[in-house]
């Protein structure tokens, strides 16, 4: 029975992403055609919400190209990776407390692992894989690039995000994600929420910026970088392979502001939902729908950022990365571990 | 002497301006105010761009007293650069003895320099505000007399305008 609805979270959590994917690509469109004072997509479907569905359908009845001198197995591999660790990444952020259906308590959880954050870690580390073999096996010099500095890239900012999310699990005392969402959902001095951005607003940042280079994301969209490398490391697909580098990088997005909503602002933590004394199937649902908000803050953030900054230039990301930030995140341990060994004393 | 723009160097910027995050914030404050602003875009099938009478348009000719200005002269078709005009003449009782029999305009062909209505001494050929040209075959794109003529009152905004300014 349990594995009955493991398999159904997971289908409905994939029809839930995929779905999301379309509504987002449109967001994305649209917001950055209002930031500049455009109109963006308006023609398919009410608001041109089905202009993400006709470009599905046209991407699929692309032909496939793969270049001569590719590596046809991994070229087609490459794809497959990126899709896959971009949506099992999801799989440990919990999107809900626990819910009452049928008279069976469901974890709103797909997998309920106890090194949930380890397992996020490991995995947007592997997503590095699909970005630099599609570059590699593209034998085109602009992949090459691409990936070389979105290996790099992902590298570097790996580091300033595993030490913040250090300085989170030193005060939650837990790998487990529900359990430093439960921590969250508690009030500092009875009114005000202890979410993680306001315990750790530095790590908060850190990961943040961290974050937007994980999901290759301006400004620090360097492994794309269209003006200098014409689309970076999918510059040789086409067709279907193509969308799914395009899916996963979208998917990846949304795994990324769903795990900033997880880890520092209160995950599904609904503020004084309790005191307005709903039955508990209600405040179930409620708390899912907090979630859902939240990621889409965070999503429309990312948008905005995105045409408010200018891409960074190499160099500077990786100043950013080793000078800046690794030093912040580790003078931030150090400051939480002495006010964590301070504060039972006083 | 050119003007320069002043050079913001890092060691100019304050302390505030430094941190990153405050600039960032106003930034986004900027960008966020846009998205609430007019739009500049014209929704084109529904809304239609209503040109000025300097617009060159498609060329026309002037029809007055339900008689075409042209007396088939042919300057217009000798001076078109890319040979979009092809007139041919006849006689006719009234008072400009000549007309144009046919009077063709290849709308491929033609590059809209408005050439052909600088040269015309009777003001016969103007370029209207029309820009709405899309054929699906080159013979539809010949434009023959009972598409090019066009009466003179509703072409006055151009004549009014070739008066004044020429």
């Amino acid at each position: 029975m349990d594995i009955w609805i493991a398999a159904i979270k997971i289908a409905l959590f994939i029809l839930t992403v995929l779905n999301v994917v379309v509504v987002l690509v449109w967001m994305e469109r649209r917001v950055s055609a209002f930031i500049q004072d455009r109109v963006g997509p308006n023609r398919v479907g009410p608001y041109g919400l089905l202009q993400s569905i006709a470009d599905v359908v046209k991407l699929l009845m692309k032909e496939d190209i793969v270049p001569k001198n590719a590596t046809k197995p991994i070229h087609d591999l490459a794809p497959i990776i990126s899709i896959g660790v971009a949506l099992s990444t999801f799989a440990v952020v919990p999107f809900g407390d626990t819910i009452e259906i049928f008279g069976r308590e469901i974890k709103l959880i797909i997998a309920d692992v106890n090194v949930g954050i380890l397992y996020l870690l490991a995995m947007t580390s592997l997503g590095v894989y699909g970005i630099t073999l599609a570059g590699w096996s593209s034998n085109n010099k602009y992949s090459l690039l691409g990936s070389l500095r979105s290996a790099a890239q992902l590298i570097s900012y790996e580091l300033s995000m595993g030490l913040a999310i250090i300085s989170v699990i030193m005060i939650s005392g837990t790998l487990r994600l529900d359990q430093i969402v439960l921590q969250q959902a508690t009030y500092i001095g009875g009114w005000l929420p202890a979410w993680n951005a306001l315990l750790q607003p530095v790590a908060f940042l850190i990961f943040t910026v961290a974050a937007f280079a994980e999901t290759n994301r301006l400004p620090f969209d360097l492994p794309e970088a269209e003006p200098e490398l014409v689309g970076g490391y999918h510059t040789e697909y086409t067709g279907l392979k193509f969308g799914l580098f395009f899916l996963a990088e979208y998917a990846n997005m949304i795994t990324a502001s769903a795990i900033i909503t997880t880890l520092f602002l209160g995950g599904w933590h609904f503020p004084y939902l309790e005191y307005l004394g709903l039955s508990a199937f209600w405040t179930s649902l409620l708390q899912v729908g907090a979630f859902a908000m939240k990621v889409s803050f965070v999503l429309l953030f990312f948008i905005v950022i995105r045409w408010t900054l200018p891409r960074f230039r190499y160099d500077q990301l990786m100043d950013l990365g080793w000078k800046v930030l690794l030093p912040i995140a580790l003078v931030n341990i150090v400051a939480t571990g002495i006010v964590l060994v301070v504060i039972p004393y006083l | 002497m050119m003007q320069h723009s002043k050079i913001v160097r890092k060691k100019d910027l304050t302390f505030w301006q430094q941190l990153y995050i405050p600039e960032i914030l106003r930034g986004m404050r900027l960008t966020i105010s846009h998205i609430f602003q007019p739009k500049v875009t014209t929704h084109y099938p529904e809304e239609k761009f209503n040109p000025p009478p300097s617009f060159r348009g498609r060329p026309v000719l002037v029809e007055e007293n339900g008689v075409e200005r042209c007396v088939a002269c042919g300057l217009c078709s000798r001076v078109c650069p890319s040979l979009a005009i092809e007139v041919q003449a006849a006689e006719t009782e009234l008072e400009k003895e000549r007309y144009p029999v046919k009077f063709e305009i290849n709308m491929v062909r033609c590059i809209f320099c408005g050439f052909c209505e600088e040269v015309c001494p009777e003001e016969a050929i103007v370029m209207s505000q029309e820009y709405e040209l899309a054929f699906t075959s080159q013979e539809e794109a010949i434009f023959g007399k009972d598409k090019l003529l066009i009466s003179a009152e509703k072409l006055h905004d151009r004549l009014e305008f070739l008066r004044k300014y020429r």
